[in-house]
């Protein structure tokens, strides 16, 4: 039983070795290295080794010893004898190892001989690898996207693997794609128009959106719950059946290319979100204030501006954040009611950058780095209020 | 007196909740509405906008008669293709003047000159001429003959108006362009998205359930793709996925997994060869698919989090004392408690990639065997420029989602009444 479990963990642990390995080895090959070998079986056949040596040395040996001596055979090994890399290469190797080793320090022989300790062990190692892996898978393409914007269409061509970055050939010409879009493509006025639609959404969101969940939230009136509900399944309807009918009306009352025709449909397509989100938040706020209000004589007015708005900042700061997200993130109208390049939001820049086949794809990565960052800053500054507004009302997409 | 304060209650609610209700029916209602009206005309793209009668002033000087003034206005129909009946045309002058030799269709009165220029077929064009003298002898002013401007209104038919209707638009949808085609590819587009997101929304939210170094980062980091403009995402992507000297290709052919090139977003079939079996898989598809499960599933991860940590750790408790595996909690315990989140997750997400058109448009626009439903709107709206069978489809479309829904609700009701 216990030799099965033994084996059963080292093959897991030295496959999830092979994972990281890998990964290391896909990143040092896109720093330009040549690189054509996983070496799959030996690394798996090392990893097997350590592991099921770590198992049976147990505690007869230093922690830290016994980490130096299988780091030092394995680099030497997979980093000299076989292929002969860069010494960064064989640093990131240690700490993989050493990283790795770390992990498989608790499981010693008295876990081994506990009940489902294979089940543990395959569980605690699908969760290490999966975290490794959709970290990997994710940020890969935006790691891409940062590193293309800093290259030049040649280089690409001539060695498509090769994303190591020359931060020796000084800022102007690291930063040249950026320079060129702002230059010649014009990307600040896009910035500009796409943070005017962005705030002017939130704020006239919000103009009718506090009212509303508030009537919603505290009023008795006919209809109440036809209109809540209705919210939520007029927030379900799809954009895309939305599009001829605006398209044409909007043509008609000569809205489309212009900044007043966006903002219209944003506000429309977000607020149901927003009341629904503001609504809930509101309901938690103790009704006895407003009763006292009242007999203030405070008109409704003032209920909302002096107890409820103040009261509720956090909620409303998710809900204009989160607005804004979506309308800077916002593509389809804009690609449909805008074919002036003088009214460009900034997603609509980009896919028109695209529809040029000469453009070169550092420009576009560029580009893609700008409408990006902004977003994921708020996103990351604020996730805390963010998470909340997800939860509750989820992005539209 | 309890009966008034109610009243001022459902006013002011009415007074609140009304500017937002308006706004939000006159843009995602009315739409819907006109889509249905839009379906059953003929319409193309370059109808829908409304003729008008136009003129263009131009005040000339009479040589040697500083007392007459000649007025030419350049009336056209701005449409070439439609006709504007009952044009009128009304222009305003000096109090001092008078015309001399006026147009039969028209009459000077208080110093304005209103003409009835009746129909004016399409294209059509006329210059039209006005002398005008002043009573009292002095000189004219040209600039403020200039500064007024003509006001001229006409009928038109508004082809989104009159009352023809046509069937040709649903026939075209239904039996022209491949339908079977375009609904299997929605459906698979939709139903694998949403399964695959679901999926690995489960394993990632289980995996950040855990106790780790950096789990607040990684929570974060998994909602990038979520959070991202779609427009970067997917240019990012195209760029990974390049034939030519995309980075995928080129690692894979580093290390010697492939030989050529695979052009993962335009190539429609590639055999595959399971057990010496021959499949043939839809590639484009399945990779567009495979970046919308790479999107999407943040949302399903995000809500399963929440629910998981809901869990009561008791639970998990009384399953270590009695023994209970990890495989055994996890299907035991976490699965059934995430049931309910998971079914409307799966409705959410259905009817969402259903809908969704810009990871498709913007990845292979509809090319190579991805032409959705959504996509479908676009090319027969605008692409082709016939925006009757673009309403027909969405229609179509939403049809399918009441059916869904229906369906959905109707399964999900008897689940309830079962418990």
């Amino acid at each position: 039983m216990k030799t099965k479990n033994i084996i059963i963990f080292s093959i897991i642990s030295s496959f999830f070795l092979v994972s990281l390995v890998s990964i290391w080895k896909i990143l040092v090959t896109l720093q330009g290295i040549k690189l054509e070998n996983f070496n799959f079986q030996i690394i798996f056949l090392l990893g097997f080794l350590v592991s099921l040596a770590h198992v049976i040395i147990g505690n007869k040996l230093n922690y830290i010893l016994k980490l130096i001596i299988f780091s030092l055979i394995f680099i030497f090994i997979d980093g000299y004898l076989i292929q002969s890399m860069p010494i960064w290469y064989n640093i990131g190797v240690f700490l993989i190892l050493y990283f790795f080793i770390n992990k498989i320090k608790k499981f010693n022989n008295k876990i081994l001989e506990e009940e489902h300790s294979t089940q543990i062990i395959i569980f605690d190692f699908l969760t290490l690898f999966g975290i490794v892996l959709f970290s990997f898978v994710i940020l890969f393409p935006f790691y891409m996207m940062v590193v293309t914007s800093f290259k030049t269409q040649i280089a690409l061509l001539v060695n498509p693997l090769d994303f190591s970055i020359n931060f020796a050939q000084g800022f102007k010409d690291l930063f040249k794609s950026y320079f060129v879009i702002f230059k010649s493509y014009k990307f600040g006025k896009y910035i500009l128009t796409s943070t005017i639609v962005s705030l002017g959404t939130v704020f006239i969101t919000l103009v009718f959106a506090i009212p509303a969940a508030y009537a919603i939230a505290r009023l008795n009136f006919f209809g109440k719950t036809f209109l809540s509900t209705s919210i939520l399944i007029i927030y379900m309807f799809p954009a895309i059946v939305l599009v001829i009918p605006l398209y044409t009306v909007f043509s008609q009352l000569g809205l489309r290319n212009s900044i007043e025709g966006l903002l219209i449909v944003y506000t429309a397509t977000t607020l149901p979100v927003a009341i629904y989100m503001l609504q809930g938040y509101f309901k938690s706020i103790p009704k006895e204030l407003e009763e006292a209000a009242i007999l203030d004589k405070l008109s409704w007015f003032g209920i909302i501006t002096k107890i409820i708005i103040p009261l509720s900042i956090p909620a409303i700061s998710s809900v204009a954040l989160y607005v804004f997200m979506i309308a800077w993130n916002e593509f389809l109208f804009s690609l449909m009611f805008l074919d002036n390049p003088n009214s460009f939001t900034l997603s609509r820049a980009i896919q028109y950058l695209s529809g040029d086949a000469e453009t070169p794809r550092q420009y576009l990565m560029a580009g893609s780095v700008i409408v990006t960052l902004p977003v994921l800053f708020i996103f990351v500054y604020f996730e805390k209020y963010l998470v909340s507004g997800l939860t509750a009302g989820s992005v539209k997409g | 007196m309890n009966d008034t304060l109610a009243k001022t209650e459902k006013r002011t609610a009415y007074v609140l909740t009304l500017p937002a209700v308006f706004l939000v029916f006159a843009i995602v209602l009315f739409p819907i509405f006109a889509n249905v009206w839009i379906s059953f005309k003929e319409v193309e793209l370059k109808d829908i906008r409304i003729p008008e009668p136009r003129a263009k002033k131009i005040v000339k000087s009479i040589s040697g008669e500083t007392t007459k003034i000649k007025i030419l206005y350049k009336l056209r129909n701005s449409s070439l293709l439609q006709e504007i009946r009952d044009v009128t045309f009304q222009d305003k002058y000096p109090k001092n003047f008078q015309p001399k030799d006026l147009d039969k269709r028209c009459e000077f009165k208080k110093n304005k000159l209103n003409c009835k220029f009746g129909n004016w077929p399409a294209k059509y064009r006329e210059n039209f001429e006005v002398i005008f003298e002043t009573k009292d002898g002095s000189n004219v002013s040209k600039n403020e003959i200039k500064s007024i401007k003509p006001k001229l209104k006409g009928k038109s038919d508004n082809i989104l108006l009159n009352t023809k209707f046509t069937l040709k638009n649903f026939k075209k949808v239904l039996f022209e362009n491949e339908f079977i085609d375009l609904l299997l590819t929605t459906f698979y587009y939709t139903f694998f998205g949403t399964v695959g997101s679901i999926v690995f929304g489960i394993l990632t939210a289980q995996m950040v359930n855990q106790k780790f170094f950096g789990r607040t980062f990684m929570r974060s980091v998994l909602l990038f793709p979520y959070v991202a403009p779609v427009v970067a995402l997917a240019y990012t992507w195209e760029l990974l996925l390049d034939p030519n000297s995309g980075t995928l290709n080129s690692l894979l052919i580093n290390y010697q997994i492939i030989e050529t090139p695979i052009n993962l977003l335009g190539q429609k079939y590639i055999v595959v060869n399971i057990l010496g079996f021959d499949f043939k898989l839809r590639l484009a598809l399945t990779t567009v698919i495979i970046f919308e499960i790479w999107r999407y599933f943040p949302l399903a991860f995000l809500f399963i989090l929440a629910r998981l940590q809901a869990i009561p750790k008791e639970l998990y408790e009384a399953a270590d004392v009695d023994g209970a595996s990890p495989f055994q909690k996890f299907f035991k315990i976490t699965l059934p408690q995430i049931t309910a989140v998971i079914s409307i997750l799966f409705m959410i997400r259905f009817i969402w990639n259903f809908n969704k058109f810009e990871d498709v448009f913007l990845l292979t626009g509809g090319a190579s065997g991805t032409r959705t439903l959504p996509i479908n709107v676009y090319q027969q709206g605008f692409a082709i420029s016939d925006i009757g069978t673009g309403s027909a489809v969405s229609i179509v479309i939403v049809i399918l989602l009441l059916l869904f829904m229906f369906f959905y609700f109707k399964l999900l009701g008897k689940r309830v009444d079962e418990n």
